[in-house]
């Protein structure tokens, strides 16, 4: 993918893909591409990280290969394992037929259990594939450290077989929701952006894409609210996954539009604090929908 | 029109020019450029050319940026730089001088002195340090100060253990079995598993997050806190240290110079609220938002130093102090005021915020420090 020729390229592939990316987002990802360097994304819960991956996937056609970092991830989770029941079965039976037992046959391919890291960096296709290192912030500084070292050579040694080296380097997206820091070196090896909440238009575009059942006026009305929302001063303020799961609600509930009653009744899917429910109805439910009328009279 | 070779050259070296001029902006503008990232910049300014703004904002923003924060440091230099007026001030430089004053004469000129008093009369010689153990920070004076900074390095932070979800060998007969070992211990019975190996889940410390107030009421401790801060953020890897005054500023990275002066002084030049008043509520919320409830104070245990006279809604105190301690391990307010035989928490930020610590406990001495290193660790 290092062929692409410019940041609009980017862009209208992403979004042939439903993916609408702002600028700062799609020059993020062609310099990616074209310098073959891992792309750190960092930003609120909600605000399409993941995504990236996904569709950078479907795009390149590229295998998604996805690790889902946690607490305690350590290589033998991340990279590759033995398969120990098959080789206690396989030195068994080497007993039963009375032949010797070779260490070499035993910690070969055939036994090798190949975990995300692994399948990213010794892939056989054509196409390099995607490789989506989720929620790197969950796992600890060790992992990180090890990480680092797979990002920097593209290459993973296993003592017992040797090293395996990617043919063409996959595209890496790393993503944070920033519980923590993540170390400055891994943060060197990579390109950082940082995605924020989409404004009105970006955002009425969005679900036009990803909720295609959902008409004009509503979509409007959803976007118009949820801006008032965020302005709101709450916990969590909501994010597009939250924006096109409130329109679908609204759709699946059979309203066309957005009024007061509708948004009672739906509160729960935009915003996940009772807290922040309180905070909204003080403000008064009424309040949000008159804000969406602006940017309506404004285009 | 394809570039002759003299001039790819020619335009290879305006990149590298340009990035390295840039860098020095931003730099001198207060933030961290590595050279590593120099160097990306420049071939990221290869890849997206120099003809769109937006491009090459969008370039040096990926590549030389490593914290949404800096995000507005950056647009100044970036205006600055690409528009022609290459001034750019140093925000750090603007900010007060350091008020962390280590003469004590301004306490008394402060006029709030009768917490000091006890003490200094009592001196039978023990050693030096047991007489420093128990003295109020309020009454060190420079020396004393510096006596107790090398105390504080002593004292060992350590969070409590809980269990993690790595594993590891154990000789014991118990736990799970580790099958790793136990495949490759029978290749030496011929194949039979006879040695059978095992693991345990190891055990990790908590992180350890201090809010540290600095605001005016407490000037005559936060030296000495921060001192204590430094330490603990210096000794170990998870801990966490934000100053607590009219706003939240995170101060981690700045104490963990190994140099407690050079640490303090870096702190001292991010906060910029230093001596002012607190709003206790609205920084604990700040925090709650931007990093506790997310995941920072998720199990960890939370220390507050502060002696919580607060500018603001006790309300809100109360509500953050609970959202606090519905994610934290432990909360543990330390207040220097503590110490004083006649003390109530009668300070309305104090009482609201009471029902929700776990350890309360005074930190105006030496002595009292080291309770708050026995109390995180359990």
């Amino acid at each position: 993918m290092t062929d692409v020729k410019n940041v609009d390229e980017v862009r209208e592939a992403l979004a042939a893909h439903d993916y609408l990316a702002d600028e700062g987002l799609a020059t993020a990802i062609f310099l990616a591409l074209r310098l073959e360097r891992p792309l750190l994304l960092e930003g609120e819960a909600g605000v399409g990280k993941t995504e990236v991956a996904k569709v950078l996937a479907r795009w390149t056609g590229g295998e998604l290969v996805r690790l889902q970092c946690y607490e305690g991830i350590d290589a033998a989770q991340a990279v590759y394992e033995w398969d120990y029941s098959r080789q206690l079965l396989h030195l068994r039976a080497a007993e039963a037929g009375g032949g010797p037992v070779d260490e070499d046959e035993l910690y070969s391919e055939r036994f090798l259990v190949r975990r995300p890291l692994l399948r990213a960096i010794a892939h056989e296709g054509t196409q390099p594939p995607v490789l989506l290192v989720d929620e790197v912030d969950r796992a600890d500084d060790e992992f990180e450290a090890f990480l680092l070292e797979i990002l920097s050579d593209y290459a993973i040694t296993v003592p017992e077989l040797g090293t395996f080296r990617a043919k063409t380097p996959p595209i890496v997206v790393v993503t944070s929701n920033r519980t923590r820091d993540v170390h400055d070196a891994l943060k060197r090896r990579c390109l950082y952006h940082w995605i924020g909440h989409p404004d009105f238009e970006r955002e009425l575009a969005i679900l036009r894409v990803r909720a295609p059942g959902v008409r004009e006026e509503l979509a409007r009305q959803v976007a118009g609210a949820v801006e008032a929302l965020r302005e709101l001063d709450l916990y969590k303020p909501p994010g597009v996954a939250e924006t096109i799961d409130w329109a679908q609600a609204v759709v699946a509930l059979g309203s066309t539009t957005l009024d007061a009653a509708t948004v009672e009744v739906t509160l729960g899917t935009v915003l996940k604090y009772r807290e922040d429910q309180e905070r909204a109805r003080s403000h008064g439910l009424e309040q949000l929908l008159n804000a969406v009328e602006r940017p309506q009279r404004a285009s | 029109m394809p570039p002759e070779p003299d001039l790819e050259a020619e335009t290879e070296a305006e990149h590298d020019r340009i990035s390295l001029a840039f860098a020095r902006v931003l730099r001198g503008a207060g933030l961290d450029v590595p050279v590593g990232s120099t160097i990306t910049f420049a071939e990221a300014l290869a890849a997206v050319g120099l003809d769109r703004r937006d491009d090459v904002y969008w370039a040096g923003r990926v590549t030389l940026l490593r914290t949404p924060e800096d995000g507005d440091l950056y647009d100044r230099a970036f205006d600055a730089f690409w528009d022609g007026q290459v001034e750019v001030t140093t925000p750090a430089a603007a900010s007060p001088p350091l008020t962390l004053a280590f003469d004590s004469e301004r306490d008394e000129a402060d006029g709030e002195g009768d917490v000091t008093e006890s003490g200094p009369t009592m001196q039978v010689r023990y050693s030096r340090a047991e007489v420093l153990r128990h003295r109020d920070f309020a009454a060190y004076t420079h020396a004393e100060l510096a006596e107790a900074r090398r105390l504080m390095t002593d004292l060992r932070l350590a969070g409590a253990l809980r269990r993690s979800r790595r594993r590891r060998p154990t000789n014991r007969e118990r736990g799970r079995p580790d099958l790793r070992r136990t495949v490759r211990r029978s290749l030496r019975s011929g194949g039979e598993p006879i040695d059978r190996a095992f693991s345990t889940p190891s055990r990790r410390p908590r992180r350890i997050v201090l809010l540290c107030d600095v605001s005016g009421s407490m000037e005559a401790y936060s030296r000495a806190l921060l001192r204590f801060v430094q330490a603990a953020v210096v000794g170990r890897g998870r801990v966490e240290a934000f100053a607590l005054g009219t706003r939240l500023t995170r101060i981690t990275r700045e104490l963990s110079s190994r140099d407690p002066d050079a640490a303090l002084a870096a702190a001292a030049g991010r906060v910029l609220d230093w001596s002012g008043g607190t709003r206790l509520g609205d920084g604990l919320r700040e925090f709650n938002d931007r990093w506790g409830v997310r995941g920072m104070a998720r199990g960890a245990v939370v220390v507050v130093l502060s002696d919580g006279w607060d500018r603001g809604d006790p309300e809100v105190l109360g509500e953050e102090m609970e959202r606090l301690a519905r994610v934290a391990h432990r909360i543990v307010w330390v207040n220097p005021l503590k110490a004083t035989p006649e003390y109530a928490p009668l300070a309305r930020g104090m009482a609201a915020a009471l029902p929700h610590i776990d350890d309360f406990i005074a930190g105006h001495s030496m002595a009292a420090l080291e309770e708050l290193a026995t109390v995180i660790s359990k």
